[in-house]
């Protein structure tokens, strides 16, 4: 599988009340052409930052170390037009559809803002096409639906029109920052199950970015876990679950309340997360981490491939296999 | 649309009918009596001050009067000024011709430079933004009446660039006599406008849809334009509205310091006189236009905003 989307050592660090404060240390990611890759991580793990990085849309006096290629560009290098083209390549969507659509404007023109104003396509022509698509994700009277407004139209609607937007424009790369979070169950099966289908028919490549292990695993041939602005492991999905490289990871599942059996308390990472700004000299897991000896408090470790994956782990041979039982209760 | 019009209109009615009744009242009350300002002084015989009393109907009890002039007023007759023995309809309408072109003027001045600066200040931060600031600051202290004897020094007693007084005859005349007055007029409002512009189109900037129209691949320009603009006219319509409307009233100081023959001027004056009747309609006239303009705003914040649902209730 050729690259589409390599990330490399990417490092960011943000202006925060006059301090640089890093959010992003050492992140590399590739995402092949169609494939679909997940990043899982905790609030403020840098999941999102990541996301952003790759579209450009960091704060104005951000630092960015590392490259971003995308189909051999130099993404951190683009300027004016040819960012803009970028853009139209790699679709965004947010999580809150609401604060993320003007509220003023109609559906219809937000759908074919783009179409008409960048490829200079005529209205009528633009429109037919938005309404095709609402079709594609459910919405059957989109002619109608173009002329609501925002808050005419509920959430998960809001969000399948979202996404329809995002694929107007026949991009290569779809990043999803949490798109379903702020959905209600149901709704987030259906928005899911929208989104992989379209992505499948498309052969277009997704990162997905959750907090929900279980529906990155469903989504993604792949995940990367994210921790304290690092990504600690990357390994094909169905294998995250019953064989972690991390003892993050396996934290993770384990924090998992079972369907199956009843536990009186759920199992818990001790601690609490940190950012990247805030964590420790050695491993950014080692205060929460059961295995920590002198050597994670000392040094910070690099990543270890194996089998397929890679874990940022000092012990991550030795503990091989043990983890996803060390957490079962 | 028809019933948020009919509920508008329903209210200004009811804000009218509540301002005249303030007004009559409030001279009602106000000392001083206008028999003694018509015979300049002397004591009439009582005769003579009850034929006076009769003629201008000054012993009918106040609602009576009230009521009178309440109807005449509906019927455009606002009764007759007592020192100059002429209809107060007329005497409105020699002068409100003058506040009228002074108000637009200053209103069409306050929209482009205040939103204009705003808008400057907000997308340029840094030396253009420090300098928006200070020269708001400094338009937002300075009195009408100063920056009127400011702006007439300057420009026309050392430039000689503009007249110092008076309304001038023809359009290109007018425009030139009034243009000092409009400046003084709106140096003040500029600040406000500019204030709340910048701040709106700030605080538009930072929202999370612009930042999908950039995501999208959206030209800045037309990000600042189409999603930018669009929404920061919402707040910047409400505060301009609210300026020019007060602009009225406040013309009275500017009229006096260039000498304009306008409604402003005469209600100070007519005031000073005891001119009642011509107070009361200058003042009625005053509070009928900034209703109106009022009702404008409304009208134009239910089009920028489909969020305003019309004739709904505000939540």
């Amino acid at each position: 599988m050729t690259a589409l989307l390599e990330i490399e050592q990417l490092g960011v660090d943000l202006a925060v009340e006059g301090a640089q404060r890093t959010v992003l240390r050492d992140v590399s990611l590739t995402i092949g052409a169609g494939e679909a890759v997940g990043l899982v991580g905790e609030s403020g793990s840098g999941k999102s930052m990541t996301a952003r990085a790759v579209d450009r849309l960091l704060p104005a006096r951000a630092t960015v170390r590392g490259a971003i290629r995308f189909d051999g560009r130099d993404v951190l290098a683009l300027r004016g037009a040819a960012l803009r083209d970028y853009r139209g390549e790699v679709a965004f969507v947010f999580q809150d559809a609401r604060a993320h659509t003007n509220p003023v404007r109609t559906i219809g023109d937000f759908m074919t803002e783009t179409l008409r104003t960048q490829r200079k396509l005529r209205r009528p022509e633009a429109r037919r096409r938005a309404v095709a698509l609402l079709a594609e994700v459910g919405i059957e009277d989109g002619e109608r639906r173009l002329g609501q407004h925002p808050h005419e139209l509920s959430g998960g609607m809001l969000q399948r029109v979202m996404i329809a937007t995002a694929l107007l424009t026949e991009p290569r790369l779809l990043l999803a920052d949490e798109p379903t979070t702020a959905l209600d169950v149901t709704t987030q099966a259906e928005v899911m199950a929208i989104l992989d289908d379209l992505r499948r028919d498309r052969e277009l490549a997704l990162l997905f970015i959750t907090h929900d292990l279980e529906l990155a695993g469903a989504v993604c041939d792949r995940t990367a876990v994210m921790y304290a602005g690092q990504i600690v492991e990357q390994r094909a999905s169905h294998l995250l679950h019953d064989d972690p490289l991390h003892p993050y990871t396996a934290g993770l599942v384990a924090a998992r309340p079972s369907i199956s059996s009843t536990s009186p308390r759920l199992a818990a990472i001790p601690g609490r997360p940190l950012s990247a700004f805030e964590a420790p000299e050695g491993c950014a897991f080692a205060p929460r981490c059961g295995h920590a000896d002198e050597v994670c408090v000392a040094t910070r470790p690099d990543v270890a491939t194996i089998d397929e994956g890679a874990a940022r782990c000092h012990h991550a041979v030795a503990l091989r296999g043990r983890l996803a039982e060390a957490f079962r209760v | 649309m028809l019933r948020f019009l009919l509920q508008r209109l329903a209210l200004l009615a009811t804000t009218l009918v509540v301002a005249s009744f303030a007004i009559y009242s409030a001279l009602y009350a106000a000392p001083g009596n206008p028999i003694a300002t018509l015979t300049g002084g002397r004591t009439p015989t009582p005769e003579a001050i009850a034929v006076l009393e009769a003629r201008y109907h000054l012993n009918d009890p106040f609602l009576v009067r009230y009521w009178d002039w309440l109807v005449g007023a509906l019927h455009g007759d606002l009764g007759v000024s007592i020192p100059l023995h002429q209809e107060v309809s007329t005497l409105i309408g020699e002068r409100i011709g003058t506040t009228a072109a002074l108000v637009a003027y200053a209103a069409v001045i306050i929209l482009v430079v205040g939103v204009g600066l705003g808008i400057l200040g907000a997308l340029r931060p840094g030396a253009v933004d420090g300098a928006v600031i200070v020269f708001t600051t400094i338009s937002a202290a300075l009195p009408s009446f100063v920056a009127s004897i400011v702006l007439l020094l300057v420009f026309a007693v050392n430039l000689g660039w503009f007249p110092a007084f008076g309304t001038g005859t023809g359009v290109v005349d007018g425009f030139r006599h009034l243009t000092l007055p409009a400046c003084a007029l709106a140096l003040t409002s500029i600040a406000l406008v500019a204030r709340i512009t910048r701040a709106a189109v700030r605080d538009e900037l930072g929202r999370e849809h612009v930042q999908t129209a950039i995501s999208r691949g959206i030209p800045f320009p037309a990000v600042v334009r189409r999603h930018v603009l669009r929404n920061a006219a919402i707040p910047i319509t409400t505060v301009a509205g609210l300026t020019i409307a007060s602009l009225i009233a406040l013309s009275s100081v500017v009229e006096r310091a260039f000498a304009l023959n306008g409604l402003g001027s005469y209600l100070v004056q007519a005031a000073l006189s005891k001119d009642f009747a011509v107070v009361q309609g200058i003042s009625l006239v005053l509070v009928v236009a900034f209703v109106v303009v009022n009702v404008i705003v409304d009208l134009l914040y239910a089009t920028l905003d489909p969020r305003v649902a019309l004739g709904s209730r505000a939540t």
